[in-house]
This record gives C-alpha cells, sequence and structure tokens, in this order.
C-alpha cells in the first residue's frame, strides 16, 4: 500500500500558485526525497499534509483514506521553522507535545525515558530548554517528532544544525525508523543525503511536480551513454559515427582521462572491446549523473531536451 | 476538546510556577495593608506626641479672654511687648502673640512672634480664634446675642431615598455607589490590560520560539488560540482571588492589631467624655443616626448582583479583547512591532475607562451613560462602573447579550488573523495586510 497519494493538489495564494496540479506518490517504507529550489512549494504540500493549511483542490490519500482531522497522529513532522518552549524543561515539553499528538501521559512517560536513553541524555529531564546548545535542542526536537511513532515522518531540512557526529546518529535513527515499518519524507538541499539515504524521489520546481520516481530508475533515464575510461597513450582514433570524445586530460606522463559519448544502442561491454584493441585501459566506468546534476539541470534547464543537453556537458 | 484542556493546562501552569507569579501574587496584597498599617502608625504617634502648644499672650486691648483648647495653651501676660520678648526668648513655649489696641471694625496691628518658622495650620488656627473672638465683639455690637446666633446656625443633610417602578422605597448613598463604580471600574480596565497584554506576549513568543509550527501540526490553530485565552485567564481569575481574600484578611488583621473603631465615633465618644454637654450628645445622637444609615444603605447595595455582574464583566471584557490581543501577536515578531496596533484596539477600552469619570459616574442614567454600558467594547469598564446605581434590568440583559455577541465577533475575526500570522514571517505587517489575511481562504 502507498503511505501517500496526492492527486492534483493545488494551493493558490492571492499573489501566486504555490502547487500547481501536483500529483504524487508515495510509496510504503521507503525515504522518499521531496526535492526542489527555495519557494518552489515543498513546504506548502506539506503544510498541506499535515492539516495546517487547506489546499484549493485536489486531494491527499494517507494509507488509502482520505485525509482526515486524526491522521494528525500517525504523523510526525520536523519543521525546517523549529523551535522549543525555551522556558519549558526538556521532560514536560516532550511530555506535552506527545499528548497533543493523542498520547497517553504514561505511555508519553515510557516513550521519553526510552528515547532519552537511546540519545544517551537521560539527566536531561530538568534542564531548560534555554540552556541547552542548539545541537542539543536538536536532539530534543527530533525525539518529539518520533516519539507517538508515526507511520508517517516528514522532516524538514533535518539536518541542519547537527555536527557531523550528530548528523550520523540521527540517520542511524532514520534507518532504524525505516526498518520498524515507518515511511519519511525528507525535504533538503543537501544532494549528498538524497544520494545515500533517499528511495525515491520528487523534483518540484515552479509549483509544479518536475521529476518523480525510484531514484535508481530516476537516474537510468537520465543516463546519456557516456564513460569516463583511464588509459595510456591517446595515439589512437575512433570511428567518429560510434563515438564523440567530449574531453580528455593528462594524468601523468601518457596517463590520461577521456570522457566519451557512445552512440545509442552501444553498451558497456562494446566499448571495452572497442578500446582494448587501440589502447591499454587501466579503468572503466559509466557516467551516470549525480543526483545534484539533474536537480541543477532540471532546475536551471527548465524543461527535458534541455536537460538532456546539460547532462551531456558536465 | 482534550487537547484545548492540554493548552490550558499547560499555560496555566508555567505562567503559575514563575517565581514572578509567586511574587507578585504575595506582594501586591501586602502592599496595600502596609500602606494602611504606616498611616495608622504614624497617626497614632502623632496623636500621642501631639501636646498643646504654649502662646503667651500680650494683650493691650483688653478685649480677648483666651480659654485653653487642644492644641493651643494660652498664658496672659501683663507686661510691656519689649519685656515679655526678651522674657520669651528664655522660655521654651511655642509663641508670642502680640494684640495691640485696636478698633473692631479695622482689627490691625496683631503679631505672633516665634523661634522657628510656625506651620501654616498652627498660625491659621490661631488666626480663627482671634476672628471668632473679633465676630462675636461685633454681634454683641450689633446686639445679636448668642442665645440668638446659636440658633441661626442650621445642618442639613438630605436623605437620599429612590421610589422604583413598583412604588417601593430605598434609600441610597451616592457618595458609596460612587465609590463602588470608581473601583470595580478600574479594575476591569487594568485587569483587560493587564492580562490581553500577556496573551499578546505569549504569542509573540511563541511565534519567534518558532514552536508554533510544531504545534498546529497537532492541533488547530483556533483551539491554540482559544487555550491560551482560556489559560491566561484562569490564571488571572486565580490571582484576583488570592488578592482579594490576602488583602481582607491582612487589612483587617492590620486595623484590628491598632485597635482601631470608626473613626467618627471614636472622636465623638472622646468629646463626650470630655464635656457631657447636652447639645453634644444631641449631635453624637445625630451623628450615630447618620452612621447607621450609611449601614442601613450599605445592607440595601444587592452585593450578590453586584459580584455576579463584575465576574460576567470580568470575563466577557477580557475574552473580547484578549482574542484582538491574540490577532496582534500572531501578525507582529516583537512588542515594539505591537505597539502601532496596540493603541487601537485598546482605544475602546479607555473611551470606557474616561467615560466611566466623565459620564457615568456623574451622571449614570444618562444618554451617554447608557449607551456606552450597551455598547460591547465599552461596556465591561461601563456597566460595572454603573450597575451599583441599580441599572434596569432590560439594560442589564441586552448589555450582557451584545457583550456575548461581541466577544464571539472578535474571537471569530481574531481567530482568522491568527491562523495565518502565525506562519507568517518576516512581512512587514498593515492594517491592509491584516484585512487580506483575514479574507483569505483556509
Amino acid at each position: 500500500m502507498d503511505a501517500l497519494i496526492a492527486k492534483n493538489v493545488t494551493k493558490v495564494y492571492s499573489e501566486h500558485k504555490a502547487l500547481d496540479n501536483v500529483s504524487l506518490t508515495i510509496p510504503e517504507k521507503t525515504i522518499f526525497g521531496l526535492l526542489g529550489p527555495n519557494g518552489a512549494g515543498k513546504t506548502t504540500l506539506i503544510r498541506i499534509i499535515n492539516q495546517i493549511i487547506n489546499s484549493d483542490s485536489g486531494e491527499i490519500l494517507i494509507f488509502g483514506e482520505k485525509l482526515k482531522p486524526n491522521h494528525i497522529e500517525i504523523i510526525g513532522y520536523l519543521p525546517e521553522e523549529r523551535g522549543l518552549y525555551k522556558k519549558m524543561k526538556v521532560g514536560e515539553q516532550l511530555l506535552y507535545l506527545a499528548q497533543l499528538k493523542g498520547l497517553s501521559r504514561k505511555d508519553a512517560m515510557a516513550r521519553i525515558k526510552i528515547w532519552l536513553e537511546k540519545f544517551e541524555i537521560k539527566d536531561w529531564w530538568h534542564k531548560k530548554v534555554e540552556d541547552l546548545s542548539k545541537g542539543m535542542a536538536q536532539k530534543v526536537q527530533f525525539i518529539s517528532t518520533v516519539l507517538h511513532e508515526p507511520k508517517l515522518i516528514i522532516l524538514d531540512e533535518p539536518f541542519s544544525g547537527f555536527d557531523p557526529v550528530n548528523a550520523q546518529l540521527i540517520t542511524e535513527k532514520i534507518l532504524e525508523l525505516k526498518e520498524n515499518g515507518s515511511t519519511i519524507i525528507f525535504s533538503t538541499h543537501r544532494m549528498e543525503t538524497v544520494e545515500s539515504l533517499c528511495d525515491h524521489i520528487a523534483l518540484i520546481n515552479k509549483s509544479k511536480k518536475i521529476l518523480e520516481g525510484p531514484k535508481k530508475q530516476v537516474k537510468e533515464q537520465y543516463r546519456s551513454n557516456t564513460f569516463l575510461i583511464e588509459h595510456r597513450g591517446n595515439h589512437f582514433t575512433l570511428p567518429s559515427e560510434k563515438y564523440e570524445v567530449k574531453s580528455q586530460t593528462r594524468i601523468e606522463e601518457d596517463l590520461f582521462s577521456t570522457t566519451l559519448k557512445a552512440a545509442d544502442g552501444i553498451k558497456g561491454n562494446q566499448v571495452i572491446k572497442d578500446l582494448i584493441d587501440i589502447t591499454e585501459v587501466y579503468s572503466f566506468q559509466e557516467k551516470l549523473p549525480t543526483m545534484a546534476d539533474i536537480f541543477i539541470g532540471l532546475v536551471k534547464a527548465d524543461g527535458d531536451d534541455a536537460l538532456r543537453k546539460h547532462l551531456q556537458e558536465v | 476538546m482534550n487537547k484545548i484542556w492540554l493548552i490550558i493546562q499547560r499555560e496555566f501552569l508555567t505562567r503559575v510556577q514563575k517565581k514572578s507569579f509567586l511574587i507578585t501574587t504575595i506582594l501586591v496584597p501586602l502592599i496595600f495593608p502596609a500602606i494602611i498599617g504606616v498611616l495608622v502608625y504614624i497617626m497614632k504617634k502623632e496623636a500621642e506626641s501631639a501636646k498643646a502648644d504654649t502662646v503667651q499672650v500680650v494683650d493691650e486691648s483688653g478685649k480677648f479672654v483666651f480659654e485653653n483648647t487642644k492644641r493651643y495653651n494660652f498664658v496672659p501676660l501683663s507686661l510691656s511687648i519689649d519685656k515679655a520678648k526678651d522674657a520669651y526668648k528664655q522660655t521654651k513655649d511655642f509663641a508670642l502673640l502680640y494684640i495691640p489696641p485696636f478698633d473692631i471694625n479695622k482689627p490691625e496691628g496683631m503679631v505672633i512672634y516665634t523661634k522657628e518658622n510656625p506651620s501654616i495650620e498652627k498660625v491659621g488656627g490661631l488666626e480663627s480664634i482671634l476672628q471668632d473672638r473679633i465676630r462675636d465683639l461685633k454681634l454683641e455690637a450689633y446686639k445679636i446675642d448668642k442665645e440668638t446666633l446659636k440658633s441661626l446656625k442650621v445642618s442639613i443633610n438630605l436623605k437620599q431615598i429612590n421610589i422604583s417602578d413598583t412604588g417601593e422605597e430605598k434609600s441610597s448613598n451616592s457618595g458609596i455607589l460612587y465609590g463602588l463604580g470608581f473601583v470595580l471600574g478600574i479594575l476591569i480596565y487594568m485587569f483587560v490590560l493587564v492580562y490581553g497584554i500577556q496573551i499578546m506576549q505569549g504569542v509573540i513568543d511563541e511565534k519567534t520560539s518558532k514552536i508554533v509550527e510544531v504545534i498546529v501540526s497537532s492541533v488547530k490553530p483556533f483551539q491554540l488560540m482559544l487555550g491560551k485565552i482560556i489559560g491566561i485567564a484562569s490564571v488571572g481569575l486565580v490571582q484576583f482571588t488570592i488578592w482579594i481574600i490576602l488583602i481582607t484578611v491582612l487589612s483587617s488583621g492590620v486595623l484590628g492589631y491598632f485597635g482601631l473603631k470608626m473613626p467618627q465615633k471614636q472622636a465623638m465618644e472622646e468629646v463626650v467624655k470630655q464635656v457631657g454637654d447636652e447639645d453634644v450628645k444631641q449631635a453624637m445622637d445625630q451623628q450615630n443616626q447618620q452612621i447607621n444609615e450609611v449601614l442601613g444603605n450599605l445592607s440595601q447595595i444587592p452585593f450578590g448582583k453586584i459580584a455576579f455582574v463584575f465576574v460576567f464583566y470580568f470575563m466577557g471584557g477580557y475574552l473580547l479583547y484578549g482574542a484582538l490581543f491574540a490577532a496582534v501577536g500572531s501578525a507582529v515578531e516583537s512588542m515594539q512591532e505591537s505597539q502601532q496596533f496596540q493603541f487601537p484596539i485598546t482605544l475602546p477600552l479607555l473611551i470606557g475607562y474616561f467615560g466611566l469619570f466623565m459620564f457615568i459616574l456623574r451622571d449614570p442614567h444618562g444618554p451617554v451613560s447608557f449607551w456606552l454600558s450597551i455598547i460591547p467594547f465599552t461596556s465591561p469598564v461601563a456597566m460595572v462602573g454603573r450597575i451599583a446605581f441599580d441599572v434596569p434590568t432590560w439594560e442589564l440583559i441586552l448589555s450582557m447579550v451584545l457583550l456575548i455577541g461581541g466577544f464571539l465577533f472578535t474571537t471569530w475575526i481574531a481567530g482568522r488573523i491568527y491562523r495565518v500570522g502565525i506562519l507568517m514571517t518576516g512581512t512587514k505587517v498593515s492594517w491592509k495586510v491584516l484585512a487580506k489575511w483575514f479574507f483569505m481562504k483556509s
């Protein structure tokens, strides 16, 4: 079953369209990267899912059910603009937020203890939030997001404010949550996170969804049949109807690195075959586009064909 | 509903647990009894230490016969003024009064010699004694005897009686009613302002600490707003109740400690002890009768009704303005920025406040007073100030219904602005922007 389906969601503010007919499918138990430049409409979509605002048209299904008020109890939301009550103690604060999500006081108490232990911050219960560092407060904030064991977790730039050690810790917890059956929507600009964590992605630009699918498939979709070869000696010619040398650089003495674009239909093995006869091949790999390439290309190029062109140029 | 309850609890507990709450709750009621205590203490001390001042008199006119009073002890001297002056220097007496021979139609040349600058009060006291004596001399000159003079003195005290439509007669006392209206009206004004600003501060804090988006992903913005308003109201009610109890207990404790009775009665008793004159007794009876009348009037004031009306307008006014304060808080990002909106929304409250002094307490049943106590924005202060003056029931009911409608109306408006405002940051807010938010569909 899909964790979330958005059908033709549109939201218009007086000056502009924040979301234009956006449809998405987020499969269960995946980490879904919701990508897009600032102001593209990601936050609007997330707020609609959280029922903070309503869409003008279209519908949202959560685990097959039309979005309704009690769904907030199965959603955990970490907004980009986040904070805590500064004067409240950590324990009380978590207790309050968990109860607002529908947990009983007793259950909340037990779970808070477990999570504080997980993060090795058991003795923070009586600390006031204003006395915590930014990173410490972020940990508390993360706990408050997942305390009610939501089936759908929405994280907006979850790593901002964390040092690398804590970012690693949070990554582990996110993967753990996925293992335990949660679906995670990730909204971020950090492409290395997308590259390493996300199973599925969608790209929103100028209020419209312009790309969606499993990460692997997206990358496949934009492969340009370009190969990166390291070889010794550069005195060879390839048949120009089959190959195009995009660039060539000298690494050392007569060791060269060449980017080669093969014509459609020519597979990697064929390329190797053709090369072995004329030069000494040191390494060989297909150059797949990175998520950053695709992201920047699509956003900048504003169109699929233009993107392909862009990708061939990088 | 359950969630609003959670919010109310949080708003209440976090405020009540603050040290500042504890301090103001205990200190404010201590201030009143402390002031009363200090004043009473000083007054008693002064009364004890006040002995009569000795005044030496050189009366060359021979027209005066001085009787000692509580304040002055007169010592007539039969010396020349120059010798008297020399002698006075050797004594510790308060003053030397010199009265030269004079024409009663043109009394001049009287001098008082003192060692220090005497207070106006003391000089005035002597002057009035001299004036009285000269007036008596003049009356004698006009052949009017003392008895005739006495019978000329008249004292009138109008007894106030209200006749209601049913012909029932009730005596009243506008002084007490004035005081009651004055105090109650000001209390409401202060309560609405102080706690309204607390609501605004709370909303601004939530917005600037950015917790608000986390909260509104769990509850509706309207629930959050309502929870906050009710939570702070309960803080106010608790604080207020504690104040009233503490002030009552402490004040009566302080008064009891100094063993005070009604001041007038005490003074009268003393006079009677001293003289035992028939006239004075008569005067005292009259005084007693007046006191009884005042007490009688007090018992006729419907305190139960006033208390109910007070609590009703207390809450109604608070809810009406509280919602507006919440809306302003949601729109701005600092207390400073809130100034431009604060004044316009508190203006009607201010009008009610000034109306209390200018119209309601002076002319409680005039047309301006009527309208001020009917219109929901001014009625919390105005009606409470007016209620002691017997407001017709239909006016009271109309005003109450309008107040309920009024706060439902402001809460509705505020809710619409609030739901958009709390999620908006970095917007330059103006009245136009607020209007746009209000009309924005959800």
